[in-house]
């Protein structure tokens, strides 16, 4: 028991330095043929242990526990701080569950058409829980960049002609977004003086005057950012080509990315810009619920005119994204639990789709991933009810999760404003989420090339991809099972969203904690800000 | 004439932005990695800039004096850091990129081909 408490206030840190060492540990042993199934125990064992860490981190914080980690022991806000409450955990559970199947299923292979692919997932996923942990905005970009760069990585995993080209394009558009997020952090910390999600909560209703404007376009600053990692309406034109060409597992793992983005709106915009925010509140709000519901509607336009399968699941990520932030944009704790709900289970769901379609395309000989008639697959009743299932839940039909889903969602909407336009857009891009997939079902089982039987794989894929998939289908599915206690459990976390007091007084030690601002109050003279001094002085 | 500190830093940091936004903006990758290289130098001086300009202020609390603020030149160390690689890596991508396609042009094709 002595080494369960001696560990047990370090949890939230070794979520982020597990999968580091794992990375570092993996990059030394090499990916040489002989070392390769070494490396793939090595990385299973490391997220089955970083899924049972989160599980943990997930029960202690449902009792409402607030697990605060300063590094290096500095008080905060002058040190960096992880905070660990009921939505951090909630998806970093997400992160290792989708992590694990994804790793399973890329050890039936794909692992082997590149270099360092089990490390780089670790850095990848050790960005993206630090990303989920942290409890500082500028260590929230440092995170983000972490996840950023092995993703680049992880796109060209495989190689070709296709993926380095929109290689180029993701990196480009990922580091202009980058730009942006250092310009609006550095606006906030200008204005406030700080850059602690706990502080800034505290500080930022006190902006008053002129500096509001400034922090409110630092809000906008910011909303672009994560509005390129999210998808949201217009920045999502990246993310269909960039999904569909990089192999499956990475883009199974990459509908992960796109919730980081979501993540950080509600950290961003919800909490600290939230409804307390003073001058500042709800800076975004007339925003982010017509683009949330413009991007569900156009995403879903996408996927009906998609040529390939990869490109479907691709539009359909970002058809779930409008969703998850068009409940957001209610600004609700009713709406913020549906979203947060409706977030796991489409992120299990879309990394389903993303192996499912690749299991298919292999058995469809020449036809591959491209939506036309081609040879008949060699396991039509398996994948044909996988597919059923996913698409069923995707589209929100019940008793499958998706529905629940968009029933919490459209519940919370009763009585706002866009109410009408919410119901109209959830319920027709449930149902033509419907017609895209079962187009490209019955294409791939029902209009087949029986002539053409015998060119594709006969032997159906192996049993190890097939689990891999299974399992996400299943994680999906067992949502519905467990949608009281998950829908407590959302409930209680969009709740603990908006109680600012008891984040205070667990990161900072109490409200309006006395914090050094060397120039915010009161201002010395020669402390203009830069884009102030615009007329010149005499 | 006297043009203050902050106006010259302003205006220099806005002029090196608009010649990478128009670098970024070029149909080829060798301008768009240029111009992603001089965003980040612009906003590295803006975050600079954000912990205000000083004049004879060192960023150590000493005995009383004016004390310039050490977190902006502790952010631009991680953000330059973070800059450097970043470039290095999208170099090699477009080096990588360009044996692949046989063209230096974003699209993987040259204009009209």
């Amino acid at each position: 028991m002595s080494l369960a408490s001696l560990i047990s206030p370090h949890l939230p840190v070794l979520t982020v330095l597990l999968p580091a060492f794992t990375a570092m540990l993996l990059v030394l042993i090499g990916d040489s043929r002989e070392r390769l199934v070494l490396a793939r125990r090595i990385a299973l064992a490391s997220v089955t242990l970083g899924l049972l860490l989160a599980l943990k981190l997930a029960l202690d914080a449902h009792g409402g526990e607030l697990r605060v980690y300063r590094v290096g022991d500095w008080p905060a806000p002058f040190g960096i701080v992880l905070v660990v409450d009921r939505l951090s955990a909630l998806m970093l559970v997400l992160t290792q569950a989708v992590a694990l199947p994804v790793l399973l299923y890329a050890s039936g292979g794909w692992d082997s058409h590149g270099r360092h692919f089990h490390a780089l997932i670790q850095f990848q996923l050790m960005g993206l829980c630090g990303a989920f942990v942290t409890g500082d905005l500028f260590n929230l970009f440092v995170f983000f960049e972490v996840l950023l760069i092995a993703s680049y990585v992880l796109l060209v995993h495989g190689q070709g002609r296709e993926r380095f080209r929109v290689g180029v394009h993701y990196v480009a558009i990922n580091l202009a977004a980058s730009a942006l997020f250092l310009i609006g952090v550095a606006l906030i910390y200008a204005v406030t003086g700080t850059l602690n999600m706990a502080d800034l909560a505290q500080r930022v209703p006190l902006v008053t005057g002129d500096e509001t404007l400034v922090l409110k376009a630092a809000a906008l600053i910011l909303l672009v950012v994560f509005g390129v990692k999210a998808a949201m309406l217009p920045l999502y034109l990246w993310l269909p080509a960039t999904y569909a060409a990089a192999s499956a597992p990475v883009a199974a793992l990459f509908a992960l990315m796109t919730k980081v983005g979501v993540y950080s709106i509600v950290r961003v915009h919800g909490v600290i810009f939230g409804a307390d925010g003073g001058a500042s509140a709800l800076v975004v709000e007339p925003w982010l619920l017509p683009l949330a519901l413009g991007t569900s509607t156009l995403a879903v336009f996408g996927a009906l005119a998609a040529q390939t399968l990869p490109r479907l699941v691709a539009y359909l990520t970002i058809a779930s994204v409008g969703t998850i932030l068009a409940s957001l944009g209610l600004f609700s704790t009713a709406a913020w639990s549906a979203a947060l709900y409706y977030m796991a289970h489409s992120t299990l769901v879309i990394a389903a789709l993303f192996l499912l379609v690749e299991l298919v395309a292999s058995q469809r000989g020449d036809a591959d991933s491209r939506l036309e008639p081609g040879a008949p697959v060699a396991q039509p009743v398996l994948l044909g009810l996988m597919l059923l299932l996913a698409a069923a839940s995707a589209a929100g039909l019940p008793p499958l999760p998706g529905f629940i889903g968009k029933l919490m969602v459209l519940q919370a909407s009763s009585g706002h404003d866009a109410q009408v336009w919410i119901w109209i857009v959830v319920l027709s891009v449930g149902f033509l989420t419907l017609v895209g997939l079962a187009r490209a079902g019955s294409l791939l089982f029902w209009s087949t090339r029986p002539e053409l039987a015998g060119t594709g794989t006969s032997a159906g894929a192996s049993s190890k991809l097939v689990l891999a998939t299974i399992a996400l289908l299943i994680g999906g599915v067992a949502m519905t099972v467990l949608a009281d206690p998950l829908k407590r459990y959302t409930d209680a976390a969009a709740a603990q969203l908006t109680d600012h007091r008891a984040y205070a007084l667990g990161v900072l030690g109490g409200e309006g904690v006395d914090t050094t601002r060397p120039y915010v109050f009161p201002r010395p003279a020669a402390g203009v800000p830069a884009g102030q001094g615009a007329e010149g002085e005499p | 004439m006297n043009v203050s500190m902050e106006f010259l830093v302003a205006s220099g940091i806005g002029w090196v932005t608009a010649c990478g936004v128009f670098l970024m903006l070029r149909g080829r990758s060798f301008p768009v990695v240029l111009g992603l290289t001089l965003i980040g130098y612009a906003v590295n001086v803006f975050i600079f800039a954000m912990g205000r300009l000083w004049t004879s202020a060192p960023p150590i609390i000493g005995n009383g004096e004016v004390i310039a603020d050490p977190l902006p030149q502790a952010l631009v160390l991680t953000a330059i850091v973070i800059g450097f690689a970043t470039t290095g890596f999208v170099i090699e991508l477009a080096l990588r990129s360009h044996h692949e396609s046989g063209t230096d042009q974003v699209d993987g094709k040259e204009p009209g081909a």
